[in-house]
């Protein structure tokens, strides 16, 4: 199959999934499985004195409690996988139950395991816990503060880790003909996804096997770090991600819950179900983003910009996660320069303990912030100096002549055109007309506003020694094993971990075009670390970057061995045979050919192999990229503001993204599509709401605004292709860009709107409210 | 998510849901659609040690004319209300206001008589019931009794429900025939629920004076209400851009405004009046 790569193929997982046949972790019944329900503290911050569990033990039904003074020594706690150098990084251990305090609402206290869910979830009732509650802290920089609570009585000033990067020396700035200064809070989210976390443990006495289904978007770094956790060989793990609603991040992470499930399933020798609640959801998992951001940004009144400076305080909540520390120093800190060619830069990151959920990697991870800031400043230095913003942007974008161009921050940017998709972006915007309608429109008071992000952020985790060199405990390289069997169908296994991206259909294509057969004949399989020898996993818009590369390799160096066996069959020369729509044919001798299905037998019946050849047709590839990809693009908001009462209509979305050699346009569509959803919804619909005592008041769906399909206009979304020099697809990462770019570019439509009220800068999420009182504010003045 | 054990029986008749309430000794609760009730079961906010499902009485879904007022089944969908021909020719205002609640499976499943009878402070249809002189239609051991809305609801999730007692129906008053109306509403981005919803009712006579007015306002504070200083102050007066932005200042002025962390009471008083304003702008202005 020829030009299969770049076809707009429907997702090959979609009948399955659509019909009702797919398994999600709820859909697994095993013999004799027991329900596990966690009890979680109703407080930000307790001391526990003495948990009362004899009536839940009483209960019929209930097979086990256990506390985390039961299981103290007996299961570790739960490291997080991100240790940034050179931060005074302080780790406080999380075990998988509190044991003398608990640190945030929803922190685990006992768990419990039942015959049925409905006994395991009435004897959480019966238990009860004697708390002394003591006073908690929310926000981090009051955490920071002198003299307030400690959530880690050892860890001073709740400072869990201070990073920075890059000098920009006092007097540039001092010195600077314009310094535009702003704070922004990009405010704490949930990531939401459909499905919540789940994990379901089963252990064989007999081999002393512990298999462990659960919610993950690496199995593989799951299994690295539970083995640890719970005491047992890698080689007696195994993790399995079944179909899975979604993770958008929340599912990176490894949670305590997990390791619960697991002990639990080998303590008693039954297999054990723990299927998070949506209320649950809130409070357990993960959060993500809650970073104050304060920037400052000097250049010449001409527009040319000299350097940036930027603080960041990140909420890190009550214990590290997984990939948290990484999130607001090495993601954020290092792309704050974003698409500009901006000479000095630094950043300077607090990492804080609260008495909060703990935050971890959210869809875009750190860029989205990092692309917040500098598109948001970069407006607010235009309408300083009183230039377009667009052109303020094109005067200090990076030149495309300039790449591979190093950015302040030392980051190697790849390959990039940034003009293209703004050319791109302004021609389907109608920019000047849209710009001359707006002040026709402003004339009759409506209040129309036109908003850009033209972002780049850094995908493709990644090089293994830059991942060394920043401390995260994980190689991201990828693998992937192409196997034929005999008939000439393949089964492909991959290390990536796809939970709605969409791998089976995209890196089949990669499959299809490089063997040349039919997608039909090429199944995929992910996210078994007993098939898979090994993997990184699907985060950080990596999967076809670094997997998909992988895959391609493997499948190139089965077309290498096949064709050895052809020209042996063929008694023609190698260099004479050339291998085109599944078929390898000798150059000039029309009719000598063999097809790839009758190679694919030849070499598993291996009756008569070249000299010295081994028998089958299986090649398997190590992918270790030499850098990260770097995508980009142009995302463009329009909205109308109700000067009444301050709601605010998204009326066109157009983005140009540049995400490399696109694999699939339906799907790579869709990513985008869905990436804009969330960012979007951050902008101006989402945000957690604590009380000052730690309680979450967002904690149901119906005070937590995600974003509706209705409150969106048709998404008018386009790519520009500029391959990348560092995996050989060329493919960049599209399933950030959405989230990474749309945030600003709403928030820059509002600004740009409010304009007539001099409003620079109003909290997310944008509800009707504060807009409607910026306005008031604004007319006051 | 998990509510905690209950019973489930299905009753057949009014008759039948009235004694199965008797004999659950103050443990039995209705349940018709299930849409508010599930969610504050699953939350374990309500414990009922048995459902008492009323759903298959089918004389609960009728719709009928009598005399000035249309009587609507306790049972009838919201879905089935917005669509059914008597309602939409007499009290429009009501197929209006039910269209604009939840979602498709939201409509599909709750019911006119479930709505009232739970009482949300926040939900959409005691604004057309107030505007519309709602009757709640009680059968109880006693027999059957009649109260107006106002009397019924009395506080948010609050009513004067007869103990073991069945809403069968509520009865709205048919505006006069040249009147027109309108249910705006802000969504609230995350329930659907109104942060404020405004159900309109006006009309004026030969002369072009206003005649016949009614407001009810939802959503903004534990309780519906009649903006009755808005239509005391329309009365009688030829209806003008300045006219309505005068009356509408009042709108606010029965209701008691809440607050939350997304809506503070001034904004919501604010909403009050921009919404009943435009609200009676397109009822008594435009064409």
């Amino acid at each position: 199959m020829a030009n299969v790569i770049g076809a707009s193929l429907k997702r090959k997982e979609d009948p399955r999934l659509l019909t009702g046949n797919g398994r999600f972790s709820d859909d697994i019944q095993l013999p004799g499985m027991l329900h596990a329900v966690i009890l979680r503290s109703p407080h930000a911050h307790a001391k526990i004195k003495k948990i009362h569990a004899e009536e839940a033990l009483k209960s019929q039904g209930v097979v086990a409690v256990y506390t985390g003074k039961d299981l103290e020594g007996k299961i570790g706690p739960v490291p997080s996988s991100w240790l940034v150098p050179d931060a005074n990084l302080k780790e406080a251990p999380q075990y998988p139950l509190a044991i003398d305090y608990v640190r945030y609402v929803g922190d685990g206290v006992a768990l419990i395991i039942a015959e049925d869910r409905y006994v395991a979830r009435d004897a959480l009732d019966l238990i009860e816990v004697e708390y002394e509650v003591l006073p908690a802290v929310v926000h981090q920089k009051e955490a920071m503060q002198e003299g307030v609570p400690l959530v880690h009585g050892d860890i001073e000033n709740n400072i869990a880790l201070h990073w920075k990067a890059g000098e920009v020396a006092d007097e540039i700035i001092n010195d600077a003909e314009v310094v535009v200064r702003e704070s922004f809070y990009v405010q704490r989210v949930f990531p939401s996804p459909l499905e919540t976390r789940a994990a379901i443990g089963q252990y064989d006495a007999g081999s002393g096997e512990l298999t462990l289904w659960c919610t993950s978007q690496n199995p593989h770094i799951h299994r690295m770090v539970l083995s640890d956790v719970l005491g047992i060989s890698e080689a007696k793990l195994r993790v399995i991600a079944p179909d899975m609603g979604g993770g958008f991040g929340g599912k990176i992470g490894v949670y305590p819950d997990e390791a619960l499930v697991g002990y639990a399933a080998r303590d008693l020798k039954r297999p054990v179900k723990w299927i998070e609640q949506r209320s649950e959801h809130f409070t357990a998992s993960n959060a993500g983003r809650d970073e104050i951001i304060d920037v400052e940004l000097a250049g010449k009144r001409d527009g040319t910009l000299l350097a940036i400076r930027v603080k960041n305080t990140a909420n890190l909540g009550a214990y590290l996660s997984t990939m948290g520390p990484g999130v607001a120093t090495i993601d954020f800190g290092l792309m704050i320069t974003g698409a500009y060619d901006i000479p000095h830069a630094s950043c300077e990151t607090f990492g804080v303990y609260t008495n909060t959920t703990p935050t971890d990697a959210y869809r875009g991870a750190g860029k989205p912030e990092a692309t917040y800031q500098i598109e948001r400043i970069i407006d607010l230095y235009a309408r300083e100096i009183g230039m377009d913003p667009i052109e303020l942007r094109r005067k200090n974008f990076v030149r495309k002549e300039a790449f591979p161009y190093t950015n302040a921050q030392g980051l190697l940017y790849d390959s990039g055109d940034y003009e293209k998709p703004l050319e791109k972006a302004l021609e389907t915007l109608n920019y000047e007309e849209l710009r001359q309608k707006q002040r026709e429109l402003s004339k009759q008071g409506k209040l129309i506003g036109i908003g850009f992000s033209t972002y780049v952020e850094l995908c493709g985790f990644g090089p293994s020694e830059v991942a060394g060199a920043i401390g995260f405990q994980g190689g991201v390289w990828e693998n992937s094993t192409v196997r034929v069997h005999p008939s000439g169908k393949v089964t492909v296994y991959c290390g990536t971990s796809p939970h709605g991206q969409g791998h089976a259909t995209t890196f089949g294509q990669v499959v299809a075009e490089k063997l040349g057969i039919p997608m039909d004949d090429i199944e995929l399989v992910f996210s078994d670390t007993k098939s898979i020898s090994m993997g990184w996993g699907t985060y950080g818009s990596r999967s076809t970057a670094v997997g998909g590369a992988a895959v391609s390799i493997a499948a190139d160096r089965v077309v290498e061995k096949a064709k050895k066996i052809a020209a042996h069959e063929l008694e023609a020369s190698e260099e004479d045979i050339v291998f085109e729509n599944g078929k390898f044919q000798v150059k000039g001798v029309p009719g000598q050919q063999r097809t790839f299905q009758e190679i694919a037998k030849s070499a598993n019946m291996a009756w008569n192999l070249p000299e010295g050849m081994e028998p089958s047709l299986e090649a398997q590839s190590f992918f270790k990229p030499e850098n990260f990809v770097y995508p980009f693009g142009t995302h463009a908001a329009v909205v109308e503001i109700d000067k009444d009462t301050g709601e605010i209509e998204l009326k066109r979305y157009v983005c140009v993204d540049d995400v490399g050699r696109v694999i699939n346009p339906l799907t790579a569509e869709g990513q985008v599509h869905g990436g804009i959803a969330q960012g979007v919804g951050q902008a101006l619909w989402e945000g957690a709401v604590y009380s000052k005592d730690g309680q979450l008041l967002s904690g149901t769906l119906m005070d937590y605004a995600l974003p509706k399909a209705r409150f969106f206009p048709r998404i008018e979304s386009a790519f520009t292709e500029t391959p990348s020099p560092v995996n050989p697809l060329g493919a960049k990462g599209v399933g950030e860009t959405g989230t990474t770019a749309s945030i600003a570019a709403v928030m820059n439509a509002v600004m740009d709107a409010l304009k007539p009220y001099n409003v620079k800068d109003i909290e997310m999420p944008l509800t009707s409210e504060k807009v409607w009182r910026a306005i008031q504010d604004g007319e006051g003045n | 998510m998990i509510p905690v054990k209950f019973d489930y029986i299905h009753a057949e008749s009014v008759e039948q849901a009235i004694r199965l309430q008797q004999e659950s000794n103050g443990e039995g609760k209705l349940i018709a659609g299930g849409h508010s009730l599930l969610p504050l079961m699953k939350f374990r906010l309500t414990e009922p040690g048995v459902l008492i499902d009323i759903s298959r009485i089918s004389q609960l879904k009728e719709v009928r004319k009598e005399g000035d007022r249309i009587v609507v089944g306790a049972l009838t969908t919201h879905h089935a209300a917005s669509n059914d021909p008597v309602i939409k020719e007499h009290i429009p205002l009501l197929a209006d206001t039910v269209r604009q609640i939840g979602d498709l499976q939201v409509r599909n499943r709750g019911t006119i008589g479930g709505n009232i009878a739970h009482a949300d402070p926040a939900a959409d249809l005691p604004a057309a019931a107030f505007a519309l002189d709602a009757q709640v239609i009680i059968q109880g051991e006693d027999g059957e009794e009649t109260m107006p809305v106002d009397q019924f609801i009395v506080g948010p999730l609050i009513t004067m429900m007869p103990e073991n007692s069945i809403v069968t129906a509520v009865s709205f008053a048919i505006p006069p025939r040249h009147t027109r109306s309108v249910y705006l509403k802000y969504f609230h981005p995350a329930s659907g629920y109104p942060v404020v919803g405004v159900a309109a009712i006006a009309g004026v006579d030969e002369s072009g004076v206003i005649d016949f007015v009614r407001i009810g306002i939802t959503g903004v504070g534990d309780i519906a209400y009649r903006a009755e200083s808005v239509e005391q102050t329309l009365l009688g007066q030829t209806p003008s851009e300045a006219m309505i932005q005068e009356a509408s200042r009042l709108a606010a002025e029965e209701g008691e405004m809440g607050n939350d962390f997304f809506t503070s009471s001034e904004y919501r008083e604010h909403l009050c009046k921009v919404y009943t304003e435009r609200a009676l702008r397109s009822i008594l202005l435009a064409n």
